[in-house]
């Protein structure tokens, strides 16, 4: 089984968000990178088909050379080889289709993408990605299983899960569940080792339109004072719910 | 040229957000001076919609679409909105929307807006306002597409009622097979979903072990609210995977939040902070909740839960 598994480079979470150039651009000062944490998911339960099915893993981000780094802690996790291509990934649509001529030219069976970013959360890449390649998709996955070609996933839905049955070739939006936090792996000295010999090809892109841009930033509006409600007046708590903020 | 609101059901029955979207494809018909068109899948009562402003509805019905399927359901949007001659495609930000809307927009070759939050303040060039950054920040996003599809946000642009006499349409859609099966949907029936909730009750490791979850959950009941939990919650296994919130949990974007023993890391506020009014109880008044909330009570959660649960219980029989 070929597996691909796509990559963001995000900020960190615990990242503080700001901007410059006018509200522009993201400020990237100071900010420390990652894979994204949907796509770690997804990245561990690939290396999981590679241990026990004896599969093969790639990796593949949209974006420019600062982006290496995380596509080498991928490697350095245990994916066999990466791919960059080299587009500034400023539009999901755009970032689909870098991503479907990747999987045309290697024929991979089984996409595997976390189902946002922590960056933008565009939740569309996915999607537009198996619709551009025609493979079987499921979101929100939170279980699978492969067999020969023959897949059982489980997706999240309002209120509990659906399983479904479905085959490869496939693309797959992951997220908690496909893997536990608790399998997430940390790249050890070997790995980081390892990473270092294995093979990045770098692609220029297909020269794919953006559909949309992002213009400016906002931050969110400044918040005001908590208000504070003694714990044996909780009458008071009650009356401002109820006639100031009008929610009960 | 139209304006086509899917408005999406279960069981036959609309969401709020489905009344959402309509509220808000009618204002950007308004805008684009264009009409707008509504598709339904299998409702049961398509002029509910007329009240959102709702000119002209498409209702389809047909027994190969009563469950979800997300191709399935692209291929019925787009036969739609090539109808319509629809230039806009809305769809809310339910599971199931953020799984066709993706399909939808590679169809008709749209540029696709998700987590939009407002009207566009602009219509040429079309530009929207979207939630980036986990809800820390907004993006002004320029949509430069002749196709748009937009993805609204929950609880963002608000219901809004706009009575039309509307027409009934009723049309025949072609169901294309798709690779991917339902085998078996297992949901908890009788509970408010984290989605669908007004108001959310939520708890972190304050609560000291599941078994002290009793308290949290009449708390919910007396409020009409879902249950949620904070991460650590869910990874020590106190509570299902499910009713985790936060940057990668489940978003929380409902009209009153409540977190009980959660001290509010930066990851959990990421996302609830959609909601729009926050209350927090908690022993520790430095959590970090505090400066991201409305409402707090500095106490413990033991004492004040059980009480609060009397007051509410005497507030809604006053």
């Amino acid at each position: 089984m070929k597996i691909l598994v796509c990559i963001s480079h995000v900020p960190d979470t615990t990242s503080k968000i700001n901007f410059t150039d006018n509200d522009a651009e993201f400020d990237k000062n100071g900010v420390q990178f990652v894979i994204n944490p949907y796509d770690e998911f997804c990245l561990t339960r690939a290396m999981w088909f590679k241990e026990k099915q004896g599969a093969t893993v790639t990796v593949v981000n949209v974006g420019g050379a600062e982006t290496e780094p995380t596509l080498r802690k991928a490697l350095a996790i245990g994916a066999d080889d990466a791919i960059r291509i080299n587009v500034a990934a400023t539009d999901g649509f755009l970032v689909a289709k870098e991503l479907a001529a990747v999987v045309k030219a290697g024929s991979y069976d089984l996409v595997l993408a976390g189902k946002e970013s922590a960056d933008y959360n565009g939740q569309m890449v996915p999607g537009m990605l198996a619709s551009l390649v025609d493979y079987n998709f499921v979101n929100g996955c939170v279980d699978l299983e492969v067999e020969d070609t023959n897949v059982s996933a489980k997706r999240e839905i309002d209120g509990g899960n659906e399983t479904v049955s479905t085959s490869l070739p496939l693309v797959i939006g992951g997220q908690k569940g496909i893997v536990e936090e608790k399998d997430l792996r940390i790249p050890n000295m070997r790995g980081i080792m390892m990473a270092r010999k294995k093979p990045m090809q770098v692609l220029e892109g297909s020269g794919a339109a953006a559909a949309t841009n992002s213009i400016s930033f906002e931050k969110l509006a400044p918040k005001g004072a908590v208000k504070l409600v003694a714990a044996d007046n909780l009458d008071a708590l009650i009356d401002l719910l109820h006639n100031e903020a009008k929610v009960i | 040229m139209s304006v086509l609101v899917f408005a999406d059901s279960t069981d036959g029955k609309f969401k709020k957000t489905s009344f959402e979207a309509v509220s808000y494809g009618k204002k950007v018909a308004e805008q684009l001076a264009s009409n707008l068109v509504v598709l339904t899948i299998n409702a049961s009562d398509a002029s509910e919609l007329y009240k959102y402003g709702a000119e002209k509805v498409v209702a389809v019905s047909n027994d190969a679409l009563l469950t979800f399927n997300a191709k399935e359901y692209a291929a019925v949007i787009v036969q739609v909105a090539q109808k319509e001659n629809a230039t806009v495609v809305v769809v809310d930000s339910s599971i199931n929307s953020l799984y066709v809307s993706p399909l939808v927009a590679v169809s008709l070759d749209a540029g696709y807006a998700s987590n939009t939050v407002s009207a566009p303040s602009s219509i040429n060039p079309f530009t929207v306002k979207r939630k980036a950054f986990s809800n820390k920040a907004f993006s002004n996003t320029v949509i430069s597409s002749e196709y748009k599809v937009i993805g609204l946000a929950k609880n963002s642009f608000g219901i809004h009622e706009n009575p039309v006499s509307g027409v009934l349409e009723s049309f025949d859609v072609q169901v294309a097979a798709s690779g991917v099966k339902s085998e078996k949907v297992e949901r908890v029936s009788g509970k408010v979903t984290i989605a669908d909730a007004d108001t959310v009750v939520s708890a972190g490791r304050g609560m000291k072990g599941p078994e002290n979850w009793g308290m949290i959950e009449e708390l919910a009941d007396v409020l009409g609210a879902a249950t949620a939990c904070s991460k650590p919650v869910s990874d020590l296994g106190w509570r299902p995977h499910g009713e985790h919130v936060g940057q990668t949990g489940k978003p929380v974007a409902s009209n009153l939040y409540i977190a009980i023993g959660i001290s509010g890391a930066i990851q959990h506020l990421a996302g609830i902070n959609a909601s729009k009014v926050k209350v927090v109880i908690n022993t520790d008044p430095e959590a970090p909740f505090f400066k991201a909330a409305d409402y707090g009570v500095v106490g413990d959660a033991f004492e004040v839960i059980p009480s609060l649960i009397e007051k509410l219980k005497a507030f809604k029989e006053a």
